[in-house]
């Protein structure tokens, strides 16, 4: 454990905590005995609630006599002047009797298992069902707790998997052993062996670029994580009586939401609550706001008529709830780089954090809103293949991984999503042609076929030459910043861009400058938009089909759109008034490099060794 | 001007006989919108006859274009992806990857069955890029399709 490395790559190379080796043995296992009080619970106590206020008044009568008015009004007060409270009293608990018993018999029958390949879920009571998950087909895992469950350590765990409502859903488990399990099952799902030492951490990255690339950032992270001793509700201190349970929920609560011995709990990017409350201010709901509030005012003042003020302003109140809500709901904002992919918490009292394994990104939107640009924050959202059922951060679809944040801060959140593009890995690859002898490294961006197949002619030079090395990382990083920048506020040619031609600008009358596509190693990008800027990236293992459209407007002027097609999300990656002869370029490398990128794509079992 | 077309690409026509589908399905959509707007014709105007007529040539126009729309639709099995080309108005170009097809339908409307054809479906997993090729003869596209599914088996890639 005092070796750093054991450390940062957790489950790599010792066994599962106690607890989490009982889950995953593939045996049949029920989830935390508090489930059917936090699913049915508030039920029950909306029941009781409106019980005791019936009774209320009877009740206040026991203690002070005479206190009762005894109108007609009062349903407890009648039953019990007709004498059959005895009767009502039996139902109530018969009534309770049901519930519980229900829940507690759909607590028995909900099973599941952890096997080597998949995650089995078996409930119901009458309707069976009886649901198993590929583990290599994991979309993502999130750890919801919602307050309720946090009062009681519980926690949901959420494995979700491609496709209309397909994910397996753990609720509820005991907090800890959440995120033990959640580690396992992506240990088990990335492939890795369990007798093996470190796994790579991204595919294709060579291990020795990683310790190269990644040392600064991982090290103090990785040694503070180790010297932790006792994890936040490990399960020892599970039974040391009130006392110490009490304590133990309240460290939890009081806990970072990355838990410090899965990842180095560094949070890549700090968004303080003034530029999140600022950006929520600034969002185009306020312009709405604005409109309706100044539409009341004029309406009133000019027609004497409160008519719209009735009509709008419910909204207008309602509109703090708006923003209070997206607030706490962005507050405590993480994101961080682990062994098995990027992880996202947040939220102030209910909170989530989801780890999304290597390549279940398919596409990536850094954009900027009108009001942002005085600013320079960018949001970054992201199109995936799963739909989690809950929503992420900001209240919005769960699909924002950045609300808000500045260059630099989308800078370090494509590093983590895109490693292949502007992270470790590129710095591997860059390494790995340096090493080669090939064109240097700063040409690296322009060698697509050979990043996109960085390991296939890695192992044929010899040993790694370390200056060699620090030169490709220092090349990279300037590359990642060119491109970065290049991609969010260049326009022209600006950035290895290709871009519209001049008679695009009828229509494209802002942005004709900077509406343009380039490829990268490992990924195709796409520049619009003068107004509202924005970036589009897209993997190329990610890409599912090309398309080249062209209408008869577009005919006229020789020009043409090309889409690159992704799964369904908020992310439409299209790029369109090109040049006739650059789209059809763009089509034909995109479909050529996306097919090359699919077939070297080891995604799907990330910690795999490559053959 | 030269048109925008796909380099040194040898299509395969589908089946002249998928004209009849086709111009089937203009003829009995433009005669429902046409009759729909019959009863108007009770308002006495003359713009409610124009109407009328404005459909009758929509439709006519659409059909007397479905020949050259047929003769438009192509296809062409590459090394690593399907192209699909539709359009004379709207050319739209598709290369799917082999390995992204997530499955592969064939169905057969009423009147395409009749005249022995097939619709072929592909579906990936972005919805953006379904793809048809239609009007294909009923054997062959079968054996299209076991081709493409050999294929997709053989390059399967994750999402």
């Amino acid at each position: 454990m005092s070796d750093p490395r054991t450390g940062a790559d957790g489950g790599g190379g010792r066994p599962a905590p106690p607890d989490v080796a009982a889950l995953t043995d593939g045996e049949w296992h029920r989830l935390h005995p508090a489930t059917p009080l936090l699913k049915g619970g508030i039920a029950l106590a909306a029941v009781l609630v409106i019980l005791f206020n019936n009774a209320r008044e009877y009740v206040v009568e026991l203690f002070v006599p005479g206190g009762r008015r005894g109108d007609e009004g009062d349903p407890f007060g009648y039953v019990v002047d007709k004498g059959w409270l005895g009767l009502l009293l039996l139902a109530v608990v018969v009534v309770i009797a049901l519930f519980v018993g229900g829940f507690w018999l759909s607590w028995r029958m909900h099973t599941f298992r952890v096997g080597e390949d998949v995650v089995e879920v078996r409930s119901g009571i009458v309707f069976r069902t009886n649901r198993r998950a590929r583990l290599d087909r994991i979309q993502g895992i999130n750890i919801q707790r919602p307050l309720l469950a946090r009062v009681f350590g519980a926690a949901k765990l959420e494995v979700t998997q491609a496709g209309q409502d397909a994910n397996v859903t753990l609720a509820y488990l005991r907090s800890a052993s959440a995120d033990d399990l959640r580690r396992e099952i992506l240990r088990r799902a990335g492939g890795a062996q369990q007798t093996h030492a470190p796994a790579p951490s991204a595919p294709g990255a060579p291990v020795d670029a990683r310790g190269a690339g990644t040392g600064d950032a991982t090290d103090p992270a990785a040694v503070a994580g180790t010297s932790t001793p006792g994890r936040p509700g490990a399960p020892a201190p599970h039974r040391q009586g009130f006392g110490g349970l009490v304590e133990q929920r309240a460290h939890e609560f009081l806990a970072p939401e990355l838990d410090p011995d899965e990842a180095p709990p560094l949070s890549v990017v700090a968004l303080s609550p003034g530029r999140l409350i600022g950006s929520t201010v600034l969002s185009g709901y306020t312009l709405f706001l604005l409109a309706a509030v100044v539409a009341i005012v004029i309406s009133v003042v000019t027609t004497g008529e409160w008519f719209l003020l009735f009509v709008l302003l419910p909204a207008v109140l309602g509109s703090g709830g708006f923003y209070v809500n997206r607030i706490t709901k962005s507050l405590r904002y993480t994101i961080a780089g682990t062994r098995d992919g990027v992880r996202i918490g947040y939220g102030l009292f209910s909170t989530s954090n989801e780890t999304l394994p290597p390549g279940r990104i398919h596409s990536i939107k850094v954009s900027q809103p009108l009001l942002w640009r005085p600013f320079g924050w960018w949001d970054v959202k992201i199109n995936r293949a799963s739909r989690s059922s809950t929503k992420g951060a900001a209240g919005q679809e769960n699909t924002t991984i950045l609300p808000v944040g500045d260059e630099d801060a989308v800078r370090r959140v494509l590093e983590l999503v895109l490693p292949e593009l502007v992270g470790v890995a590129a710095v591997g690859v860059a390494a790995e042609e340096a090493r080669a002898g090939s064109p240097a490294p700063a040409d690296a961006p322009e060698a697509v076929a050979s990043a996109t197949v960085p390991v296939a002619d890695a192992s044929s030079t010899g040993e790694a030459a370390p200056p060699a090395v620090r030169d490709a990382v220092e090349a990279t990083t300037e590359h990642t910043l060119s491109l970065v920048e290049g991609g969010l506020r260049s326009s022209g040619t600006d950035g290895g861009f290709t871009v519209s031609p001049r008679r695009a600008a009828v229509l494209r009358w802002f942005s004709w400058r900077r509406n343009g596509f380039r490829s990268a190693p490992g990924a195709l990008l796409l520049r619009k938009g003068a107004i509202w800027r924005q970036l589009v990236i897209v993997p190329l293992p990610r890409v599912q089909s090309v398309g080249l459209v062209q209408g008869p407007l577009r005919r006229r002027l020789r020009l043409a759109t090309v889409h690159l097609h992704t799964v369904q999300g908020p992310i439409v990656a299209e790029i369109g008034a090109l040049d006739q002869d650059d789209a059809l370029d763009f089509f034909t490398t995109a479909g050529r490099e996306a097919v090359a990128a699919a077939h070297a794509d080891r995604t799907h079992r990330w910690s795999e060794e490559t053959p | 001007m030269d048109r925008l077309d796909i380099p040194d690409a040898e299509w395969n026509r589908v089946s002249p006989k998928y004209v009849w589908p086709e111009l089937i399905g203009y003829l009995v959509t433009g005669l429902i919108v046409a009759g729909a707007t019959v009863p108007l014709w009770l308002i006495g105007q003359w713009w409610t006859y124009a109407i009328t007529a404005v459909v009758v040539v929509v439709t006519v126009v659409v059909a007397a274009l479905t020949p050259r729309r047929v003769r438009a639709i192509g296809y062409q099995l590459r090394e690593d992806d399907l192209l699909l080309r539709k359009g004379i108005l709207y050319l739209r170009v598709v290369a799917v990857p082999y390995g992204r097809m997530q499955l592969i339908d064939i169905n057969r409307g009423p009147v395409v069955r009749a005249l022995g054809l097939s619709d072929l479906k592909f579906v990936t997993a972005a919805a953006a890029s379904a793809v048809t090729i239609p009007g294909v003869p009923a054997d062959e596209a079968e054996r299209l399709r076991d081709r493409l599914v050999e294929l997709a088996e053989s390059r399967r890639a994750g999402l």
